[in-house]
Parts: structure tokens; sequence; C-alpha cells
């Protein structure tokens, strides 16, 4: 059993991710990376600044790789989240899932990316070319939602 | 009793301030404390229900807070 999560500052290192799942028990590996993309919303980006409420990012994340190992009898997971100022082509998540089955490994990395954007207390403001910067998904009363449906 | 309330992101620009220390009457939920920043100068930018967690658990508006308790005001997440 090999489940590990972690919030960073420092660049992923994709490879050692991938060695750390590495199980002769396993069939198939999946990784998903989210990167720092070059257009949100028709505006053009420069970078994102990752912030978070660090201690109960810690937490969550760790609760959520221990429920996907639980819900897909994943024995070999890793996730970590970066934070900080991002540049365009950085990776801000990665997600290593690996499984005797293939069924089962894309399952789970789709299982923690999801949670991930439903529940990690995790903020990005965008930098824009022209020089604005903005919190993102900050809409307000749209996303204004009772606690209890969130859990 | 004393709680300390904290801000983040967009919630932390509007109030000025990443944390404040509340003192409140007995008795006392997660929707009180949220009236509460919603009342101070730039609070009025915080939804009415606000996705909230208390000593780092997501809360319900009626859950109860307790003296010394950190209830976390939590903008609309953007991670991954």
């Amino acid at each position: 059993m090999s489940i590990r999560t972690a919030i960073v500052r420092g660049a992923i290192d994709v490879a050692a991710l991938l060695a750390e799942v590495a199980s002769t028990a396993n069939g198939a590996t999946i990784l998903f990376l989210g990167y720092v993309r070059e257009m949100n919303d028709g505006r053009a980006v420069t970078g994102i600044e990752y912030s978070a409420y660090g201690e109960m990012a810690e937490r969550e994340l760790a609760a959520i790789a221990s429920e996907c190992a639980e819900q897909f009898g994943i024995a070999h997971l890793v996730a970590e989240h970066r934070l900080g100022a991002l540049e365009l082509g950085d990776v801000s998540i990665a997600i290593v899932a690996a499984h005797p089955h293939r069924a089962e490994a894309y399952e789970a990395s789709r299982f923690v990316i999801e949670e991930v954007k439903r529940r990690l207390p995790i903020w990005k403001r965008e930098g824009y070319a022209d020089g604005a910067s903005e919190w993102v998904n900050a809409g307000g009363v749209a996303h204004e939602q009772p606690a209890q449906e969130q859990q | 009793m004393t709680v300390t309330a904290l801000l983040f992101a967009s919630y932390a620009e509007a109030l000025g301030s990443d944390r404040v220390e509340l003192t409140l009457a007995g008795n006392t939920t997660v929707r009180d404390v949220v009236e509460r920043l919603r009342a101070m100068p730039g609070g009025s930018s915080l939804p009415a229900s606000p996705l909230v967690a208390v000593n780092l658990t997501y809360a319900g508006a009626d859950q109860r807070v307790e003296s010394g308790d950190e209830v976390a005001i939590i903008p609309p997440v953007a991670g991954g």
C-alpha cells in the first residue's frame, strides 16, 4: 500500500511520482497533470498565483486519496498540488493512480481530480496579458451554497 | 467567548484581513459568525451562506461554535 498526498511549493517531479507507484502488481498507471494554460474565458493568461488554507487542504487531499483507495481498491496512489506563483506550462497538480487493471486506474484518477475541484480549499488568482488579475470562480451569489451540500 | 475567523482569497481582500478575532455571546452558531463578519466594513461582499469549515472540517450554518474554535470562511474553491 502506497498512498501519499502533499501540498507543495516547488516544481512537481512527475518522474519521481511515477517511480513512487511502480509495482509489478499493477498492469495500469494513469498520470493526470493539470497545467497553467494560456487562455481562460477568452482572456490571455500570463500566470496563476495559487493559495490555500494549507492545513485543511493537506487534510482534504489526504481524505480524498483515502476515499479513492477504498472506493476503487487502489493500493498505489500519489497526488501533489502546487501553490505559489506558477507560469504558463507549469504543472499545478499531478495525480498518479496505479491498479492491476485499467478501468479502476482511470476511475480513481478521475475521482481524485473531480473531488479536488469540488472541495480542496485552494484558490487561484489569474494574471492576464493586459496587466489585470482576478480571483478565479469568485463570482459571488452563483457559487453560494449551503455547506451541507458540499460534504 | 472568542473565536478566530479565517478569511481567504477574495474574502480576505474584501475585509482587508485574513484573520479576525471575534468576541461573541455563548450559544453561537456558524451563521452568527458569518453575520458578524458580514456586518464589518467590506463584509457585505460575503455571501449569506458561504462554505465554512470549523476546526478544519466543513460545517453547516447551524453548527455550534465553541470558544477557541477556528472558523474559516471558504470562498468558491478553484484548485486543480
